[in-house]
């Protein structure tokens, strides 16, 4: 009896713990790839239209694009943990930062024969601008009080718009094969280039979290803002803090993004891709109302998402209609882990644990 | 003068802003900018084409007061208009039946909404974010291409024009022409009084600023907070449904495209009117006044010159953002008195 409660408590503690969210939905998702199709792990060596060496299949295609996702995920964990709310402006925050890149590369000229500027600087103006409109963000959140959702709305509307506006309404094409390196394969290495860059996110996030106090005050401010004051801390700031950091991240990821295709879509370029980085955050079985996050677990949501959106691709699943899908998966997950459901099914468990011991009491 | 603005309670003097600014751009657009401002059909123009946007904004209203928020509209109304486009095109339907289509599919989103809201005591930001994606997403299940609809007895529904009397212009050839508007415009300013009526007058309208301004003292005064909150959304579920019918009616399609950033609309009206996003403060007479404001703004924009398709975006956003200012600073001045 004793050995057999403490399984059940071992159990219990896997179940606890928050990776195990992600690592079970990855599991039960590649198992239904894997009963349906075994096609689907396989990875094949080959070389791609230039030349170079590349592997490909689906598992490098959810490396590969679940990257931009992965470092979304980041900056939106830290924005859930700080304000309690999520920031839907991130698609649209993209498509700027995607066009500024593209407008310094470019210069006035849409169609340049040689690049106007070094990408690098291209990419940090681009990085300053995203960190602006996140700061932006950032301020009506922290300093003037209105919730996350809403204020970022003001960018989910205006911000496709405004990337429009920078480049004058003109799609920006660019020649250079080097610009496309970030979002494709360096010549000679047959792993895809996002994947290294998600990685090194991950890694400075990783030695971030680890050296510096930023984890510990974020959770701080959300779980309890007024005692964190309390404390010494500086809510306001952090909140808005996390805003700009989040932009860094965006950023990155538009460089990713335009970068895959050498030019931009103002309207379609990350659509929906801030439904996919909250669901990413939320799957990581962090709570969306702020408080503590387990960033490790974030990011492999991120790529469980991806690979939920493979998959549905895999089926012939339109991509307008997959959003009814993934909203779906939301709300059970939602559904799952809000604490009205959960006490109930607790309450529910010990029940049957009553009943079950009552009825062994009886037949003793 | 001071006395008398600081006595005004959140709710009128969020109003009196709003209605201030209505009056003071659509006189400064008629003096200014003239000749389109001058006639009568201008106005009632942009009711003619906001109709669905005033019937979905009063829902978003009633559910801001209550302390949530719904963001799910625009894709319901999208889906509406393309379920009863495909009933009435491809099955026949009448139109009798694709009403109450419409209206029931706008009261299962409010009530599945309603329930996780309300009483799951989930965030309404992600319910229905969540709801928005599911109804776009089913919206291109329905079907994928859009398409005009040929009904017969629809065209004519949709033909009606009521003349308004006393009110009309002489156009280039010298004939008088009558002002007119649509049928959807007549349902939306019945919904209007209907609502206002509700939440000035009613045990349930009272109920809603209650749970909206204070939950805990609302659950003291023996209101039920639970059900408050999903009456609240399955009416803006219902305004949805029905804004979704008046909007297919006014557009005459369905497609996956439509009211798209219709929410938002909705959303900045409801501020722009006056409702608090903290809840407890709004009045629907309010949000009328912010459709026409959005909209007045919107042709002014447009008739400048600036008709470029980004400016219409940009112009809501910023608009939006200056109210909610103001309102933040409404809010943190009366703190501190």
């Amino acid at each position: 009896m004793g050995k057999n409660k403490n399984k059940t408590g071992s159990f219990m503690g896997i179940f606890r713990n928050q990776i195990f969210i992600p690592l079970a939905a990855l599991l039960i998702l590649a198992l239904f790839n894997f009963i349906m199709d075994p096609s689907f792990f396989k990875i094949t060596f080959g070389y791609n239209s230039v030349g170079n060496p590349v592997l490909s299949g689906y598992l490098i295609t959810i490396l590969d694009y679940g990257s931009e996702l992965a470092i979304l995920a980041i900056g939106m964990t830290l924005v859930t943990a700080a304000s309690g709310g999520q920031d839907i402006s991130v698609g649209a925050a993209i498509a700027i930062a995607g066009s500024v890149m593209l407008r310094v590369l470019c210069g006035t000229n849409s169609r340049p024969e040689t690049l106007q500027a070094p990408i690098i600087v291209a990419f940090l103006v681009g990085c300053i601008v995203a960190m602006l409109f996140g700061a932006f963000n950032g301020i009506l959140v922290a300093y003037f009080r209105v919730q996350p959702m809403v204020a970022t709305l003001i960018l989910y509307t205006a911000g496709r718009s405004i990337a429009a506006w920078i480049n004058n309404n003109e799609l920006p094409i660019i020649s250079e094969p080097s610009f496309g390196y970030f979002g494709g394969f360096i010549p000679g290495v047959p792993i895809p280039t996002p994947f290294f860059i998600a990685v090194g996110c991950m890694i400075v996030t990783f030695l971030v979290l680890k050296f510096t106090t930023l984890g510990l005050y974020t959770q701080a401010v959300g779980i309890n803002e007024s005692s964190s004051r309390l404390n010494g801390l500086n809510p306001t700031f952090i909140k808005f803090f996390s805003f700009v950091l989040l932009g860094l991240c965006v950023a990155v990821a538009g460089l990713i993004k335009v970068s895959r295709l050498s030019t931009i879509n103002y309207s379609v370029i990350a659509k929906d891709i801030e439904m996919d980085a909250i669901l990413a955050v939320a799957l990581g079985g962090n709570a969306l109302s702020g408080g503590k996050f387990n960033m490790a677990s974030s990011i492999l949501g991120a790529y469980v998402i991806q690979f939920l959106t493979t998959t549905l691709y895999k089926f012939n699943v339109q991509s307008d209609a997959l959003p009814a899908y993934k909203a779906v998966v939301v709300i059970v997950l939602v559904v799952m882990s809000a604490p009205a459901v959960r006490e109930k099914l607790s309450s529910f468990m010990n029940k049957m644990k009553t009943k079950k011991s009552g009825a062994k009491e009886v037949s003793m | 003068m001071k006395n008398k603005i600081k006595n005004l309670s959140d709710t009128n003097l969020l109003l009196m802003i709003t209605i201030v600014i209505f009056f003071i751009m659509y006189l400064g657009a008629m003096l200014i900018l003239g000749s389109g401002f001058l006639k009568p059909q201008t106005f009632f123009n942009i009711l003619n084409a906001n109709a669905a946007l005033l019937i979905t904004s009063c829902g978003m209203s009633l559910v801001m007061i209550t302390g949530g928020i719904d963001i799910s509209v625009g894709g319901v109304v999208a889906l509406v208009s393309m379920s009863c486009a495909v009933y009435l095109d491809y099955h026949d339907g009448n139109i009798a039946m694709s009403i109450i289509l419409a209206l029931l599919i706008g009261l299962a989103f409010g009530a599945v909404q309603g329930f996780l809201v309300a009483y799951l005591d989930i965030q309404p930001f992600i319910v229905t974010l969540a709801g928005m994606f599911f109804a776009r997403g089913m919206t291109t299940i329905v079907n994928t291409n859009p398409f005009n609809v040929a009904n017969e007895a629809f065209v004519a529904l949709k033909n009606v024009r009521i003349n308004v009397p006393g009110l009309g212009s002489v156009n280039k050839l010298g004939e008088y022409v009558s002002a007119y508007v649509e049928i959807g415009v007549i349902v939306a300013l019945l919904i209007v009084l209907i609502l206002f009526f509700i939440l000035r007058w009613t045990k349930l309208g009272r109920s809603f600023y209650a749970v909206g301004g204070n939950r805990q003292s609302a659950l003291m005064l023996g209101i039920n907070v639970k059900r408050t909150k999903f009456i609240a959304h399955l009416i803006c579920g219902l305004l949805a449904g029905i804004g979704g019918y008046v909007y297919f009616l006014h557009v005459g399609s369905g497609s996956a495209s439509h009211a798209s950033g219709m929410e938002m609309n909705a959303i900045a009206s409801s501020i722009i009117g006056g409702t608090l996003l903290t809840g407890g403060v709004g009045n629907i007479i309010g949000t009328f006044f912010g459709v026409l404001s959005l909209n007045t703004i919107q042709n002014i924009v447009s008739s400048v010159g600036l008709d470029e398709a980004w400016w219409t975006g940009i112009t809501i956003a910023a608009m939006l953002c200056l109210f909610l200012v103001i309102q933040s600073i409404v809010l943190a001045r009366k703190k501190s008195t």
